[in-house]
């Protein structure tokens, strides 16, 4: 306790860095698979490759990311655009199912009736189908976004600092303390980007909570 | 006037929907598809804004041909209206219904104060207007689809099953409702349905499609019912056409004046002098039912009435006259006036020797019935 009073500072300083790398990879990461997942629905041929594609960049180890990518990019390895761009392709892997599950889950008559209303393209899409995907791809996103704040913290190892960090440190030291408070910021910060996506997705859906006849 | 040229939808699998369609829609009428499943009726209404591209044949709207012109701008100026609705579950009543005018550019404000004047001609409170779809019964949300196709007053509208998911009641007022708003409106209407009952009581015309989409036969209700072109026809429309087809029936029926003696208002105790039915009046002489007087001791009330008979109106039709004389346990039909006030009787015979005497006057002019309904059991005798 005495450990994590002392160093609070560093703490924070971390665990905002650890915020950052885990959430802008969440956000690019959703507006990425908005149109993989889009097409994936709309062309049933793309489907397969597409879903299956990206689910597969989930099972890359993230530790060899983290290594490889500063050399596919050219960029130095202490870069921490390495780890925001491995992330935003772990949020995509999750996310472009939970996209296509989404625009899936559109009642057909709804969809009929757009199209009988004269809505053609992108504006169906913004102001009918993805609206009332919201549901579906908000479960994903909370999925993906604990998932980011876990995997984040293994680039501590190739020296990039957040929470991870503090692994590594009282691993090396044998010394418990940080890791317990890594633990604990890392479930915090995990809770609470948990916290803003559902907070985000009512505040989306209105008409969910209307549901029940008066 | 929508014209079906030669219309044929053929799916990769080899399957016909529709063969060979040609058809006119004469503007502002009531002109509905009918048939079983598998008919092409859907896929006939669905070629008109092109949700589904024909095959063959031409599709013209007032002699434009709909393939010339852009899908989602034809679609705009053509309402659509669709079984369970299809309203926008995260849209308000009012979002939804002010839906096509958003879409054609019309700003926000002028389309909500058109929109509230819409849920009020369908029938439903303003209050409404801020309720989402779910918190709506099914009845209501098929009032906002109605509201919604019309909301940028397309002169077409289709009509795919709109009523077929709500329950007999609500059905009804919704079909009544519908033929009242196009009494004022006088759209072009195509209403898909498999019900042959809602398909004569809406139509101006109505086109029996056969498996296929083969055009069976399109007639008025009333020549229909008189008249069915081939088996298939007299088949799907069924039995009691006869008594139906009275629907249609325009003809006069002398009222008989119900003598003083037999009726007694709510409330009064009627005299057991051994008459077997006397008919119960209110304050404003509308007819409430009849009742037995020896089977009542003190003032008649509500929960006594015998509730069997059905009335008629005296600018009703034929079937309604015939209903009520059948129906009324006194073997007097009771008629009303358009007030609700007791107008006279009517005796089974009666309605009977009108019925013949208008088969004769048909026989004569060489109509099975005349179309126009209404004016039946008018005039005093």
């Amino acid at each position: 306790m005495t450990w994590f009073l002392d160093h609070l500072d560093d703490v924070a300083q971390l665990t905002k860095s650890h915020l950052f790398l885990a959430a802008v990879p969440l956000v690019i990461g959703l507006l990425l698979a908005i149109p993989l997942g889009w097409a994936a629905q709309r062309y049933r041929w793309l489907r397969g490759p597409l879903v299956a594609g990206t689910g597969l960049l989930y099972t890359l180890p993230s530790l060899a990311v983290f290594i490889l990518l500063p050399g596919l990019l050219g960029t130095q390895i202490l870069d921490p655009v390495n780890v925001l761009i491995a992330m935003t392709i772990y949020t995509v892997a999750l996310l472009v199912r939970t996209v296509a599950d989404g625009l899936d889950a559109v009642p057909s008559e709804v969809r009929l009736a757009a199209t009988a209303m004269g809505y053609r393209g992108l504006r169906r899409l913004f102001g009918v189908e993805l609206p009332l995907a919201v549901p579906v791809i908000a479960a994903g996103l909370r999925v993906a976004a604990v998932s980011n704040v876990s995997i984040v913290s293994v680039a501590a190892l190739i020296g990039v600092p957040q929470l991870g960090s503090l692994f590594t440190d009282g691993f090396n030291r044998d010394f418990l303390d940080p890791i317990v408070v890594g633990i604990v910021a890392c479930v915090g910060l995990a809770l609470l980007l948990d916290l803003a996506v559902v907070t985000g997705a009512r505040v989306l859906t209105p008409w969910q909570r209307a549901g029940g006849r008066p | 006037m929508i014209t079906f040229d030669a219309v044929t939808k053929r799916y990769p699998d080899g399957t016909t929907a529709v063969g060979d369609l040609s058809l006119q829609v004469p503007t502002g009428k009531i002109t509905v598809f009918v048939g079983p499943s598998g008919c092409g009726k859907t896929t006939s209404l669905r070629m008109i804004n092109r949700m589904i591209e024909p095959t063959s044949g031409r599709i013209l709207i007032d002699g434009q041909d709909t393939a010339d012109l852009d899908p989602a701008e034809l679609r705009r100026g053509i309402g659509y209206v669709i079984q369970h609705a299809g309203l926008f579950p995260h849209r308000t009543i009012l979002d939804n219904v002010t839906t096509v005018p958003r879409l054609l550019g019309v700003d926000k404000k002028t389309a909500r104060a058109q929109g509230m004047d819409l849920l009020t001609r369908v029938g439903l409170p303003t209050s409404m207007a801020s309720r989402y779809p779910a918190q709506l019964s099914g009845g209501q949300q098929q009032r906002v689809g109605v509201a919604r196709a019309l909301a940028a007053d397309p002169p077409i509208m289709l009509m795919d099953e709109p009523f077929s998911a709500v329950d007999p009641i609500v059905r009804e007022q919704l079909q009544d409702e519908l033929l009242a708003l196009q009494a004022e409106l006088g759209k072009t209407i195509v209403f898909v349905t498999h019900d042959i009952d809602e398909a004569i009581k809406l139509g101006d015309q109505v086109a029996v499609l056969d498996v296929g989409g083969v055009l069976a036969q399109m007639a008025s209700p009333d020549r229909l019912l008189a008249n069915p072109a081939s088996d298939f026809v007299a088949d799907f429309v069924g039995r009691d056409r006869g008594f139906r087809a009275l629907s249609f029936a325009a003809e006069q029926v002398p009222l008989e004046p119900l003598d003083p003696g037999l009726t007694i208002r709510m409330g009064d105790t009627p005299r057991d002098d051994g008459t077997p039915w006397v008919l119960v009046l209110d304050e404003h002489d509308a007819p409430q039912g009849w009742v037995e007087p020896h089977r009542i001791h003190g003032p008649v009330t509500r929960e006594q009435l015998h509730r069997g008979g059905t009335v008629a109106s005296i600018d009703g039709t034929l079937r309604q006259a015939l209903d009520a004389t059948l129906s009324s346990p006194a073997g007097l039909g009771v008629v009303v006036d358009a007030d609700g006030r007791l107008a006279g009787t009517v005796r089974p015979a009666t309605v009977l020797e009108a019925i013949e005497r208008g088969r004769i006057r048909a026989q004569q002019s060489g109509l099975a019935y005349d179309r126009e309904p209404a004016q039946a059991v008018g005039e005093r005798s």
